[in-house]
């Protein structure tokens, strides 16, 4: 028996699925890569955030004013000269929010790719190498695991002296690795043991050339799905770090906007364009992030697919729903079936 | 037991790695800050509190890295933290232990609740698919991607006002000195509902996804297969066999889902100007008080580290595959 | 062993999906158990072998779908019924108490977090409730005795036992109701040989003793021709071939069942050349036109690749098979 060394080497909900990967075999990812974008959750959410992408690129460009100009409409709600309203300074919330997109959009991929080649490293490396490494790199990600990320991100942003937006999706990187790391190091140590793997270790590949070319083409589902929730979570934590004033610097994200409604009463003078409209920014891409993931987790795991159809109609009329334990019955008369036979000749001298 | 040691060893090396970040980090920006602080109370602090203060950041330049490591734990086993700036001169424990019974009692209950509630839904969700509770889905997930702290202005937005029966901020009502009384309880617990109900909306929808995706996992089985060829009724199959079994992971990933909830927790907090230790730090922030944001993110970290071992205790209780051989 | 038929399968069809969708998995099966016999059924993966066992207790998962069909059980007093007619809750009662199944892979049956005291009385529970807690006990000791396991395993968990123990549990489970029928899906694939033959000798010994009827499957052939009365060999969801198990070991009629006999070395009787089965088991979704074992099959000729051989015997002896090779005499009933 196996005593876990720890209570996390349990699959985890969610990712869970992602640790025992069903499509077991390799050659076929190629096709697969297809199928995934034919998944409507997936589709969903990968064009949502195209268009956050595009506005992320083209919204300071396209906003209608700058979004620092001072104007004379102060705290006014939604007209057509400004289509979400003014601020206390009368500024264009409008243009703050498209000019907003882009930091937030830059921070959340940027730290989701640092924490994602620190994951790949240190998770990889681990489930491969086994041994002592394993065991140290490990301990490393466990720590980094239960100390809670978000007090540790604003204790060392707090002592920074310009909080830029790369270097906030730094430190965003290097605190939210530990997870997907986890979670690649269980499904290399289940890869590892694999025919595939094996046999092109006894052939005398070079270690880096398995990791490259056998580990990680099975690995991409898992770091993809890893990828997008680093990202929904550095967009989160951007925000928060915004809206508490820890850096308030010189950038506009959807997080600032926050923290000057917040910090100049909004919700008393019931000035709800100044914060509803960031906030619902925040929810769809983080639903459209979301959407992807459980796209991917489908596609892993084709048993979390939502079953289609449900309900079913018998012959004599009654509908019956699909459960586990009681297949449904169709129809009990032994003779007719709902599919036309294809053998008409001989069957009659059997039917009985 | 060897399990359970295991983890209490995990959880003391885990304390000690953050109390040792907590002891680089000042260490790793200019001083000046905490400096400038000393100097503008230079007259009201007495020369013990500035070695205090000299010790947590690092301001001594004659001392080595490793002398100051030494009385940096010497000081800590003292209970000292330094002075805070932001309410000097208190000490940081002090308001610590002040606030952060409000932040336990409102993170404790709310996840509580929000664990069982979200694991009961998301056991009738994954086991009853196709019917209504399907429906939870698409909320849960816009309702998981909201911020915290967005959801409780929304919820003072529009829940309180002048003839609300919410309290829009603080912990008790005015005019109240805490004390267990029939004043004041009551006066808190109404202050409480608010944040208890945005962290409970946030939160909950976490723990369905996660209890729905692994209870499609486990129906699978062949013990629930089993079960059923037994002829148990639906009800303990899907309770006694299906959710029993689809709990334990839901429990392991408590880890990972405190840290979000504690983190969430401290924003709400923010919001509602609720007393507990997430607005102390947002102060802390504004005033940067350093030791005062050190001390919050010391005894968060190890709250936190407490938690996890209570939820791994109940995960060596559900599954006999972790106690000893017997 | 008589020839009173305990549970008839008739004209059963098990499909997996809906609409366009759908994949045939088991079509038009009959076939007969007969009280206190052993009955095998073979094939290959994906033969519909082990759909048919667990069709015929609906407990396929989603998406599976019983379109048609009748499952008549013949209980040892009162009128035969249709399982398949059932209410669940009759059904509830009906399962485990008239037919109990042992599951492939000993290793996942179990309930990994209950202990074996609980997974063995909890059918007593919900079958028996007028039965004291010491009177259940002592039923769950009595089956771990019939099985040969120590009566103080009853509180241990199921990762603390052994694959072949998991399995006696399992076999100790199935009998604790003493049901008329026992389903056995490849009990034993997952364990050595040596535990196979001990286990299943084993479970013989035991029918012999409490008298009740098997259906066994696996695709181990020389396994059923040692330990069942008559074997039915499926194909494509299809039976082509059902005989006593004397008759398919020495003279089987159907080119796939002389393959997969081929496939096997037998533990007993003269040694022969293992040929196996050229190409792969068709695939559910696009299965070939007429007798769906023709591209592989090969004494194919003529008629095969546009009718459906139909299961009936080929003379006057207590066999049936559907082949072109061996054309109808009487159609099977």
């Amino acid at each position: 028996m196996t005593i876990p060394t720890s209570s996390l080497e349990q699959v985890i909900p969610g990712q869970g699925s992602m640790a025992q990967p069903e499509a077991g075999k390799p050659t076929k990812a190629k096709r697969q890569r297809f199928r995934f974008i034919s998944n409507k959750k997936a589709a969903a959410g990968l064009i949502i955030l195209g268009i956050y992408v595009v506005v992320a690129i083209i919204g300071p460009w396209v906003a209608p004013y700058d979004p620092d100009a001072r104007g004379n409409d102060l705290v006014q709600p939604p007209s057509g000269a400004h289509w979400l309203g003014t601020t206390h300074l009368g500024q264009d919330v409008f243009s703050q929010l498209l000019s907003g997109t882009r930091s937030v959009m830059f921070v959340g991929f940027f730290a989701g790719i640092v924490a994602t080649v620190l994951s790949v490293l240190i998770g990889v490396t681990a489930g491969y190498l086994g041994g002592r490494t394993d065991e140290g790199l490990s301990a490393l990600s466990n720590v980094f695991l239960v100390i809670p990320a978000l007090p540790l991100i604003i204790i060392i942003t707090s002592t920074l002296e310009s909080a830029e937006d790369w270097l906030i999706a730094l430190v965003i990187g290097f605190t939210s690795w530990s997870w997907n790391a986890r979670v690649l190091r269980a499904q290399t140590l289940s890869l590892r043991r694999r025919d595939f793997v094996d046999a092109s270790r006894a052939t005398g590949e070079k270690t880096w050339r398995v990791i490259v070319f056998e580990l990680m083409p099975n690995l991409t589902a898992v770091i993809a799905s890893g990828f997008v929730g680093t990202v929904i979570f550095a967009v989160l934590s951007e925000i928060t770090l915004a809206f508490i004033g820890v850096t308030s610097g010189t950038t506009w994200n959807w997080g600032t906007i926050l923290f000057w409604a917040q910090g100049q009463q909004a919700l008393a003078q019931e000035a709800w364009w100044w914060f509803i409209p960031a906030g619902l920014a925040i929810a769809i891409l983080g639903t459209a992030l979301s959407l992807i993931n459980f796209g991917i987790d489908e596609f892993v795991s084709p048993r979390l697919r939502s079953v289609g159809k449900t309900k079913i109609k018998t012959v004599d009329g009654r509908t019956v729903r699909m459960r586990i334990g009681f297949t449904p019955v169709l129809s009990r008369s032994a003779a007719p079936h709902t599919h036309a036979s294809p053998t008409p000749v001989i069957r009659k001298e059997v039917t009985q | 037991m060897k399990y359970f040691l295991q983890r209490v060893a995990f959880y003391l090396f885990t304390a000690w790695a953050a109390i040792t970040l907590n002891f680089f980090i000042p260490r790793m920006v200019p001083g000046d800050p905490v400096q400038a602080l000393i100097t503008k109370f230079q007259g009201q602090l007495s020369s013990k509190a500035i070695e205090s203060l000299y010790v947590l950041f690092g301001l001594d330049k004659d001392k080595s890295v490793w002398q100051e490591y030494l009385d940096y734990w010497n000081q800590l086993f003292h209970g000292d933290l330094g002075l805070s700036f932001t309410f000097f001169p208190t000490p940081v424990s002090e308001i610590i232990s002040s606030s952060l019974p409000w932040t336990l009692t409102l993170v404790g209950i709310t996840t509580v609740i929000s664990f069982f509630l979200g694991t009961g839904l998301g056991v009738l969700a994954g086991w009853r698919r196709g019917s209504w509770a399907d429906g939870l889905l698409p909320v849960t997930t816009f309702l998981s991607s909201v911020p915290y702290f967005w959801l409780g202005i929304i919820a003072i937005y529009l829940l309180t006002g002048p003839d609300s029966f919410f309290p829009s901020s603080g912990g008790f009502g005015s005019g109240l000195v805490p004390a267990w009384d029939q004043y004041f309880i009551p006066s808190a617990i109404q202050h409480s509902l608010l944040p208890a109900l945005t962290i409970l909306i946030s939160s909950v929808s976490g723990w369905i996804l996660s209890m729905r995706n692994m209870m499609v996992t486990v129906s699978s089985e062949d013990y629930i297969t089993v079960a059923h060829a037994k002829g148990l009724s639906d009800r303990r199959v899907a309770l006694s066999y299906a959710a029993r079994n689809a709990l334990l992971p839901n429990v392991s990933g408590f880890a990972l889902s405190l840290g979000f909830i504690v983190g969430g927790t401290l924003l709400v907090e923010i919001v509602f100007s609720y007393p507990g230790v997430g607005f102390q730090l947002f102060q802390a922030l504004g005033a940067q008080d350093y030791p005062l944001m050190q001390g919050i993110f010391l005894i968060i970290t190890i709250s936190v580290l407490v938690a996890n071992l209570i939820a791994d205790v109940a995960y060596l209780l559900l599954d006999p595959r972790t106690r000893k051989e017997g | 062993m008589s020839s009173t038929p305990v549970l008839e399968i008739r004209n059963l069809n098990v499909e997996y999906g809906l609409g366009d969708q759908a994949v045939r998995a088991v079509r038009d099966v009959n076939l007969t158990l007969h009280r206190g016999e052993v009955l095998g059924l073979a094939g290959e993966s994906g033969s519909g072998k082990s759909t048919l066992a667990y069709g015929m207790t609906r407990l396929l998962a989603p998406p599976g779908v019983i379109t048609g069909g009748e499952v008549i059980y013949h209980p040892e007093k009162g009128e035969a019924y249709d399982v398949l007619g059932l209410s669940d809750r009759h059904l509830q009662a009906f399962r485990w108490a008239e037919t109990a199944i042992v599951f492939q892979g000993a290793m996942n049956s179990l309930n990994p977090v209950h202990k074996i005291s609980t997974q063995l009385t909890d059918v007593l529970r919900a079958h028996r409730p007028e039965m004291s807690e010491a009177a259940r006990n002592a039923r769950a000791r009595e089956m771990l005795k019939l099985v040969g396991i120590a009566a103080d395993r009853m509180e241990a968990y199921p990762h603390q036992l052994s694959g072949g123990m998991r399995q006696r549990v399992m076999i100790g489970m199935a009998l604790i109701l003493q049901p008329q029928v026992v389903i056995m899906d490849e009990p034993t694939t997952a364990l050595d040989v040596v535990m196979q033959r001990q286990i299943l000798g084993q479970l013989i010994e035991l029918r012999e003793r409490l008298g009740f009827s098997v259906i066994f499957i696996t695709h181990d052939l020389s396994l059923l021709v040692e330990f069942s009365n008559r074997i039915a060999i499926m194909y494509g969801g299809r039976i082509v071939e059902e005989a006593a198990a004397a008759a398919i070991y020495k003279d089987s009629l159907h080119p796939y069942s002389q393959g997969l006999l081929g496939s096997f070395p037998s533990l007993r009787g003269p040694r022969r050349e293992l040929t196996g089965i050229p190409g792969t088991p068709p695939d559910l979704k696009g299965m070939p036109s007429g007798c769906s074992f023709h591209p592989r099959c090969p004494k194919a000729f003529e008629p095969c690749s546009t009718n459906i051989p139909v299961l009936a015997r080929p003379d006057d002896s207590p066999r049936s098979v559907a082949c072109w090779l061996h054309p109808v005499k009487e159609p099977v009933g």
